[in-house]
């Protein structure tokens, strides 16, 4: 395909000439990474200056329509366009909800008018999206939110209670399943919302994680007014668009298990715990663990490149990125316990410059969630018994 | 490139499930197994085999076979690997024309390679002296003698070694075991003075010799390629049989896992299906996940050995790994959930266990394969 060489060409000297050299580094932790929305701060001017190369290439999302900002690729040029990122070390230009979840949903299930309005305010990182999907009582099973949105005719009223909120406190926006139908049956009655988080009676409270950080909040709704055109798809079908967002998000949390643009874990070893005369690392069942896990991970990348494939072959089952799921963000966390393990007491320092304030122990503990947001390991599994497998309910 | 199989491919993948469903099925092993069968395969499938073109698939056009690539064996692999059909189509079509194919003379690929094609010639290599896979580690020894060389030494692990009409041995003519130079190639008649064959029986049924050699006199021309240079050639057809045998472990795995599936949805127990049981639906979608992983891998591995094949080595060493640990895990997995069924010799799974044991053994195990990794890698 010389068409794709010519791309794969272009692409490599145009981010060769315009990624800065800062943004070639693995980004160290969550700040490092460009989240953009109203109140972003840039960490340093390459940040910015990347952010805003990349979104005038529409490069922010490579495969969406030029219309609504992205960069009109086709999944193969995508690819490429990974690959040489990749490999160059560039770090993405901005991560964020509404790149990975609510954009995916609006372009399949958003009116027209919606698209034009939100897309390209997440492509350009105006706007920071968070999730209100969970509540105190309803996580793994979901659909038994309780939050309420009742019909006032020209708008929604919303009381209740979100929790796990990731960045409610930093997000200018929520897409968010409120239940608009009290007496339907608990998959039939749920809506979904998009409101502005500086409404009047929206409120977050930062919650503590064990890494010592708060990304996340309890988010309360106290007679919040949404107007009607912010409702998403029909009324009462937004579970269809929950589980469609939710295999987004599950694609984007379990590929997290590829490793990325991180340095090898052999060299990361190698470099704490050095080599035998023979240049094996010092510690041989350490290296024995590296490279099982490196077996792992490159058969898992491998398959997310296949997934990809099928589903643009049309063979792809939706459920596959249960699959993906799971299997990433298990493999993410095995890649930082390898982690501590090959940085020994080092990586225990919590406080240190040294450490950069624990980011080795921090991001440790943070991968630990992995296998916890965005749906459990353990309901992925349910979700390939049965909608793969076809093994009956219990 | 897409990683999934092309038309053509998926053509020949259907075309080739049929034929081994119907030709090759597991109660054809049995047959052989238990009247122990002189020849360990069915030389009317093999047969079979060539008028579908499959034994001369590495064989180029100009040889008389049809050139295909590695993808397409390790779709006939897969097969094989689902039915446990006993074949010479490793070491024969796969490992042997390869070799040839690659390193063999004008003279050697007119004299082997059309007989491989047609299905005439049985082959046979022999690497391996202990009881693992060392390539390295190579004692056997060829030395000069005239105008040609004498063998001394034994191999273990000849795949279909008792019924091979020509073997290609890997000996010594320098350094010593250890060392990666020093080896060469030689085309070997079997029945040439001073060679010894053993059939061993294995706990699969499939084919396997130990073969000895005491001052087996051999010509310069039985040498394939370069003298001391065989390692790299022996590199590459390792390469194409651990890829090959990969594929071959898909099959079992997904053959064993697919079977265990269908008893999980049979079996009924406290009034439930057995599927029913959270416990062994979360084993099932692991073992599921893990299988597809490694599909992937294989695929892989077997995609770049046709686009580069030079450069192939850690792809490969992934595959086996992968498809190694996860058909062990599937097999091991479907006797655990068969239940006592699981036990008999009268139910084909225990088959299946024994089928990935010895190919988790065939041109390295898992440990051999990420040892090679890490070596790539330098760490
Ligand atoms: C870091 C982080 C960020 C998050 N961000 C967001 C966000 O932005 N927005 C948002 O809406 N939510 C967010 N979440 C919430 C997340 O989606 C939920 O935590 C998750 O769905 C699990 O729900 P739960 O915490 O109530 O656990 P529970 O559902 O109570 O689960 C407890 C345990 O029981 C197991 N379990 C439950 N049901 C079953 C079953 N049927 N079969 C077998 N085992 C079962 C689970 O697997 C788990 O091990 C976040 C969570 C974390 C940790």
């Amino acid at each position: 395909m010389p068409d794709l060489e010519t791309f794969q060409r272009d692409a490599r000297a145009w981010l060769e000439a315009n990624c800065p050299p800062e943004m070639r580094t693995p980004p160290r932790n969550e700040e490092d990474r460009c989240w953009g929305g109203k109140r972003w701060k840039f960490e340093s001017a390459a940040q910015r200056t990347w952010l805003e190369r990349m979104v005038a290439k529409g490069w922010t999302v490579p495969e969406w329509p030029t219309a609504y900002g992205g960069g009109g690729l086709s999944r193969e040029e995508a690819k490429v366009l990974r690959a040489e990122m990749r490999s160059l070390g560039c770090r993405s230009p901005l991560d964020s909800f509404g790149i990975w979840m609510l954009g995916p949903a609006l372009l399949k299930y958003g009116s027209e008018e919606q698209k034009r309005h939100y897309l390209p305010q997440i492509t350009r990182g105006e706007i920071r999206w968070c999730q209100g999907y969970s509540e105190p009582n309803a996580g793994s099973d979901l659909a038994s939110l309780q939050t309420k949105a009742e019909d006032k005719g020209d708008h929604f009223l919303i009381n209740g209670q979100k929790i796990w909120t990731s960045y409610a406190d930093k997000a200018d926006w929520i897409f968010c399943l409120v239940r608009t139908d009290p007496a339907a049956k608990k998959h039939e009655g749920i809506s979904f919302l998009l409101f502005d988080m500086t409404s009047q009676g929206v409120s977050t409270k930062p919650i503590l994680l064990i890494s010592g950080k708060s990304p996340f909040c309890e988010t309360f709704f106290d007679n919040v007014k949404v107007p009607k055109n912010q409702l998403v798809g029909t009324l009462n079908k937004g579970w269809d668009i929950a589980k469609y967002l939710l295999t987004h998000e599950r694609d984007m949390i379990g590929s997290m298990g590829d490793g990325g643009a991180n340095r090898p874990l052999g060299q990361v070893a190698a470099q704490s715990l050095g080599t035998t005369a023979a240049g094996e690392l010092a510690d041989p069942m350490l290296r024995a663990d590296i490279a099982h896990f490196e077996i792992d991970e490159a058969a898992f990348r491998m398959t997310m490149e296949r997934a990809g494939d099928m589903m643009k072959a049309g063979q792809g089952n939706p459920a596959f990125s249960s699959v993906l799921k799971y299997y990433g963000t298990e493999l993410n966390k095995r890649r930082h316990e390898l982690l501590m393990s090959a940085g020994g007491t080092d990586a225990l320092e919590w406080e240190s410059d040294r450490s950069h304030n624990g980011a080795r122990a921090r991001n440790w503990l943070r991968t630990k969630a992995n296998s916890i947001e965005g749906g459990t390991s353990e309901v992925q599994l349910n979700i390939v018994a049965k909608r793969i497998l076809g093994l009956p309910d219990a | 490139m897409a990683l999934l199989l092309t038309e053509e491919q998926t053509m020949l993948r259907d075309s080739v499930r049929g034929f081994l469903a119907d030709h090759g099925p597991i109660s054809q092993l049995r047959r052989l197994r238990d009247s122990r069968d002189p020849v360990g395969f069915s030389r009317d499938l093999w047969a079979q085999f060539a008028d579908m073109g499959l034994t001369g698939l590495l064989v180029p056009e100009a040889f008389g076979g049809t050139g295909l690539g590695h993808v397409e064996a390790g779709l006939v692999m897969e097969e094989i690997g689902r039915n446990l059909t006993p074949s010479p189509f490793l070491a024969t079509a796969l490992l042997a024309a390869s070799a040839i194919a690659r390193a063999g003379s004008v003279d050697q690929k007119s004299t082997y390679l059309p007989t491989i094609a047609s299905g005439k010639l049985i082959a046979a290599v022999a690497v391996d002296e202990g009881p693992k896979h060392r390539p390295h580690a190579i004692e056997m020894t060829a030395k000069r003698h005239g105008n040609g060389f004498v063998l001394d030494g034994a191999k273990a692990m000849v795949v279909d070694g008792h019924a091979a009409d020509v073997m290609i041995v890997a000996a010594r003519t320098s350094g010593t075991a250890g060392d990666k130079g020093g080896i060469t190639l030689f085309l070997v008649n079997p029945k040439t003075a001073g060679t010894a064959i053993e059939r061993t029986i294995m706990v699969d049924a499939h084919n396997s010799a130990r073969v000895e050699f005491r001052g087996v006199a051999v010509d310069a021309d039985a040498v394939l390629g370069d003298v001391d240079q065989g390692g790299d050639i022996l590199a590459g057809v390792l390469n194409v049989g651990r890829a090959a045998v990969a594929a071959e472990l898909v099959g079992v795995g997904e053959e064993a896992f697919s079977r265990s599936i269908a008893y999980l949805t049979e079996r009924t127990q406290f009034g439930k299906t057995i599927g029913q049981f959270q416990a062994l639906q979360h084993r099932a979608a692991h073992l599921y996940s893990e299988l597809e992983i490694t599909r992937s891998a294989v695929l892989k591995a077997l995609q770049v050995l046709d686009d580069d094949f030079a450069n192939a080595t850690a792809f490969v060493a992934i595959a086996k790994a992968r498809a190694g640990k996860s058909s062990t895990l599937a097999v091991q997995e479907a006797v655990q959930m068969h239940g006592g069924m699981g036990m008999t010799d009268a139910f084909d799974i225990g088959l299946f266990m024994k089928r990935a044991r010895v190919a988790q053994e065939l041109f390295g195990d898992f440990n051999f394969q990420a040892v090679a990794l890490a070596q790539l890698k330098q760490y």
